[in-house]
């Protein structure tokens, strides 16, 4: 009786083991994610941080070092008993931090309960010391040691950049899988362009632990184990005391110094004014502190040697003095005739010659020059003869470095701008233009527009009569002694060096004898300048210019001053540049009344 | 004596054995498989206990099953009775009874006690299964004894005794019962298990339509029928939100949402069935190796030596070792279910069902929620789980089958 039903009964016995062995399959053959949520359990990855390089200046004095901070992580299932008042009491939290905090953790995207979590960030070593010793009352929380960046001085802020958490869309394009939330990265400056060589490489731990978070030794022996590598450290080329003697003389006022060794392209001086003080952006305030420096109105952080785009003003003479001697449409003993009706000029002069011209920065002469340049008459239409001088003339300029970023060891360097034909036929609109239409760039204005690092590798450039080296900031990575490859090369402008001694002699005449000479010119050593004066869009002031180079036989310094709405050239701009070149040179300035006349700030009358 | 049935055994127990073992193997500590203080070497002595267990059965006459199953039965309810008065709570559940720091689950030997009272009744001579008074009569063996465990808070102990309508389904009962039991399920795990019932409804209305289109005969109490069928369907359905809300305690409730979505609450009530699920999905094909697993003895899966130890067969010994472990259980199951049908007395033959019965739901329930097929229900895996009450009752059960089994030409001779 009901024997038939033995096979039913068999059938389910064999119809639900069938049914475990194919979920079983599925779980443990097929879907290979159980491993990896296996190994996130019991495998505790600990991340062994490489102290970052340091950073020195060309002397061997100290501008960025670490200082210990900790991090504070947790281990959320294994927090027990937790007592928060106690807690916030020994953090120094209020309850609503702490809160914040908790919220935020269960945030994070590696949260998860089992695995050690960034809690509190950046605890200095004095909170450290205070909640050393109270750790062990809050079961789950495991202190980190990190480090962050400490600064000697407030100087070269915008050049040595700052340090802080890598932020999301900096995680997404590491492609190279380095980087982990949490980490910190060069932001900007020398610690953003030397990232790789700064930060060292970290090395990783593999600890298995139970589910309690009890260490259970290393996990395959340690074979996967690597230990970290320090980061290397970093020489300028700053000369600290320069560096801060220019911060000093630029308090108060907008405007770049950039001074450059022009034998070697080594930046000697890099301010970039107004400032901020690198310590607030390191630490456990960099947020509220980013905040605030990030939305003052005078844009400490903009960093203007190179990124603020001007006109040049009269420095950019010299320039068409050399293109149009190379381009034979002058010659140094050329006389043109200060014709004030076409363009208005200064000073006391009728019909110099090219070292004249320079000397008291004639306008009417540049007009001339610039015509004789564009207009070579090589067709019979002026448009189109105009397009092809203008073609030539671009050539030459750009090859002092103008127009395209220099290649400086810094990120967002701009490029300026030296206008050729496709320009014009787009701010023209494709209506036709000639000389008559575009002649403000002869003296400087109209279109042109460059950064004051190309000002003072234009001045570096005239100082080694027709060559430089690309400027930069670090001379030597680690141990070695060079600096990047790119910086030993010599580049050589379009122009003969012959040409070039016509604006040294010019450019001395400047300092001695004319615009330049009462504020500029130092006793025992031959400065060779110039001045400009660039158009400001009234009722702002002009901004006041000034290009050196000292002495004028192997140049030791070349240094660019911009100093904005703060009038002419040869008051503001050739003050500071000279007391550069004399702090440089002779140690100390021993003109007290220019360097009072700087610091007092009232160029305009 | 059935020797394949006595090796099978030796070899699960042996297995289990190892596997409690590599669950609390701790390799800094480098426990040893016989420290007594520890749950390997204590299992040691239940699994030596064990076999004088087998020998007492072996040495006593078989017609003492037979002759004092009711007794049993009683004796082992009077336990069950005792347990809520003067039991010891052990890990939330009052289901121990003690001497000193010794404790036995009466629970565990309800099992055979249960299945000796049902197999003596059915085989009572002139029993007729499709006598009404007799199906409610086994009802009641198998209630109370039920009701009783519940009220130690033991549900899946409880829910055991639900096996036994396999017994009832091979002695006659109809199955209408048993499928009305199982359709019953389905609709209730379907119900939690889609989200919108607007589609099961519409299930029901195209089955109900298909059933009426082919219906030629008696079409009018045909269609009434499977309108009322359907309807119950739905009122079932309705009735599951309100039963998962209001009838189940917390506890209960969220073992069954842990089925559903176990990642809702990872590290709440789903903690359970998703470590349990890394730990095995981890062990890969060939799995880790014995004792390098990481998920159990580092304790990321709960009740690792006990209900949870399928879970390092998983992790260790991978498909491979979960395959050999399936296959040795079905191979036991299809020996009990050969030997039961050889049986020429009812008696025997409904205690070795009634074996298989509870092994059986022991081994789907138990396997089935550590691979996430079933809400977590806590009962062993017999022969493996660590405990001594466990591997006693099972160990009872089975050699009580095989002494009968053994004297199966006594009792025809007898009768």
């Amino acid at each position: 009786m009901n024997e038939g039903r033995k096979d039913i009964i068999q059938v389910l016995v064999i119809l639900v083991s069938l049914v475990f062995l194919i979920k079983l399959f599925a779980i443990q053959v097929l879907d290979n994610k159980y491993g990896k949520l296996a190994d996130s359990n019991a495998i505790l990855r600990q991340v062994d941080y490489p102290v970052r390089g340091l950073i020195y200046d060309r002397n061997g004095k100290l501008l960025v070092y670490n200082s210990p901070e900790y991090d504070v992580q947790v281990v959320a299932k294994e927090i027990k008993n937790f007592d928060s008042a106690e807690f916030c009491k020994v953090f120094r939290l209020t309850p609503e931090e702490l809160r914040k905090a908790f919220k935020e953790l269960k945030q994070k995207k590696e949260y998860s309960p089992v695995k050690l979590t960034t809690f509190l960030t950046q605890l200095s070593n004095d909170d450290f010391a205070r909640v050393q010793d109270r750790l062990d009352d809050f079961h789950g929380f495991y202190v980190q040691a990190r480090s962050s960046r400490s600064y000697t001085t407030s100087a070269f802020a915008n050049g040595l950049g700052y340090v802080s958490e890598i932020s999301k869309n900096q995680l997404a394009k590491d492609s190279t899988q380095t980087y982990k939330q949490g980490d910190y990265i060069g932001q900007s400056g020398i610690e953003a362009y030397y990232e790789k060589y700064l930060s060292g490489k970290r090395g990783v731990r593999y600890k298995m632990r139970d589910v309690d978070g009890i260490d259970k030794g290393s996990f395959k022996d340690g074979e996967l184990d690597t230990l970290s590598v320090p980061g290397q450290n970093l020489t300028t080329t700053i000369d600290l005391d320069l560096q801060l003697y220019g911060e000093f003389l630029m308090q108060g006022k907008s405007g770049s110094i950039v001074a450059i060794e022009p034998s070697s392209g080594e930046i000697l001086s890099f301010v970039s004014g107004p400032s901020y003080d690198p310590n607030l952006l390191a630490g456990k305030y960099y947020s509220q502190n980013f905040k605030a420096i990030s939305s003052d109105t005078a844009k400490p952080l903009f960093n203007r040697p190179l990124m603020a785009q001007y006109r040049p003003g009269s420095i950019f003479k010299i320039a068409q003095a050399m293109v149009a001697l190379q381009e034979g449409v002058i010659t140094p003993d050329t006389r043109v005739y200060c014709n004030r009706t076409i363009i208005n000029c200064h000073g006391a002069h009728s019909n110099e010659d090219l070292r004249g011209a320079i000397t008291h920065s004639c306008n009417p002469y540049f007009h001339n020059v610039l015509r004789r340049m564009l207009n070579k008459g090589k067709t019979n239409d002026p448009f189109e003869d105009t397009r092809i001088g203008l073609e030539e003339w671009n050539t030459h300029i750009r090859s002092f470095g103008f127009g395209a970023p220099l290649g400086i060891d810094l990120p967002n360097e701009k490029s300026g701008l030296v206008p050729n034909g496709k320009f014009y036929d787009r701010a023209y609109g494709g209506r036709p233009w000639k000389f008559s239409n575009i002649y403000s760039i002869a003296i400087g204005e109209g279109e042109n527009l460059v950064v004051p690092l190309q000002m003072a590798n234009f001045a570096a450039t005239v100082a080694n009569r027709g060559f430089f080296y690309t400027p930069h900031l670090v001379k030597s990575i680690g141990d070695s002694g060079t600096p990047l490859p790119q910086y030993l090369d010599k580049h050589y402008t379009t122009i003969d060096s012959s040409y070039f001694i016509v604006a040294v002699d010019a450019m001395q005449n400047v300092v001695q004898g004319g615009t330049g000479q009462y504020r500029a010119s130092l006793k025992d050593i031959i400065v060779c300048g110039k001045t400009g004066t660039v158009e400001n869009n009234p009722p702002l002031a002009d901004h006041s210019v000034f290009i050196a180079f000292a002495p004028r036989d192997n140049p030791k310094i070349a240094v660019a001053v911009y100093v904005e709405d703060a009038g002419q050239g040869a008051r503001a701009a050739a003050s500071i540049a000279s007391l550069m070149i004399e702090k440089y040179l002779l140690g100390g300035t021993q003109r007290k009344h220019i360097e009072d006349y700087v610091l007092r700030g009232e160029f305009l009358d | 004596m059935d020797w394949v049935t006595v090796m099978l055994y030796a070899v699960l127990v042996l297995l289990g054995w190892l596997n409690i073992y590599a669950s609390v193997y701790d390799e800094t500590i480098g426990q040893s498989i016989f420290d007594f203080s520890l749950s390997p070497g204590r299992q040691l002595l239940f699994m030596a206990a064990g076999v004088v267990i087998i020998i007492a059965i072996l040495i006593i006459d078989m017609r003492f099953y037979d002759t004092f199953a009711y007794i049993i039965y009683g004796a082992i309810l009077f336990l069950l009775i005792l347990v809520p008065i003067i039991g010891k709570e052990v890990g939330g559940n009052k289901a121990w009874l003690g001497i000193g720091s010794f404790g036995v689950q009466p629970s565990e030997f309800a099992k055979f006690a249960t299945a000796l009272a049902v197999a003596k009744f059915v085989g009572t001579i002139g029993f007729r299964m499709d006598n009404l008074r007799n199906q409610l009569m086994l009802f009641v063996m198998i209630g109370v004894p039920m009701i009783l465990i519940l009220l130690q808070k033991d549900t899946g102990t409880a829910l055991v005794f639900t096996s036994f309508l396999i017994v009832f389904y091979r002695e006659g009962m109809s199955p209408f019962l048993i499928i009305v039991g199982i359709a019953c399920a389905i609709i209730f795990v379907l119900a939690l298990l889609v989200e919108n019932n607007i589609y099961l409804y519409a299930v029901i209305g195209v089955v109900w339509a298909v059933l009426v289109f082919f219906s030629r005969k008696k079409k009018f109490k045909r269609i009434a029928l499977l309108t009322v069928g359907a309807l119950l369907v739905i009122g079932l359905l309705q009735s599951v939100d309100y039963v998962v809300d209001n009838v189940l305690k917390p506890h209960q409730q969220n073992r069954v949402k842990a089925l559903i979505n176990p990642d809702a609450d990872p590290l709440g009530y789903g903690w359970n069935v998703t470590q349990s699920k890394i730990a095995i999905g981890s062990g890969g094909f060939w799995g880790k190796g014995f004792l390098k697993g990481t998920q159990t003895k580092f304790d990321f899966v709960p009740e690792q030596s006990t209900d949870f130890i399928f879970c390092t067969i998983g992790e260790e010994h991978g498909w491979l070792g979960s395959l050999i472990t399936i296959g040795l259980w079905v191979v036991l199951m299809m020996r009990i279910i050969f030997i039961a049908e050889r049986q020429k007395n009812r008696f025997t033959r409904v205690f070795a069902y009634s074996t298989l019965a509870i092994m059986l739901f022991h081994f789907s329930v138990n396997i089935g929620m550590t691979v996430g097929l079933f809400p977590v229900i806590g009962i062993p895996l017999p022969f493996f789980s660590y405990g001594g009450s466990s591997l006693w009752g099972f160990t009872i059960m089975l050699f009580i089958l095989l002494k009968l089994d053994a004297h199966r030409g006594q009792v025809l001779q007898r009768i």
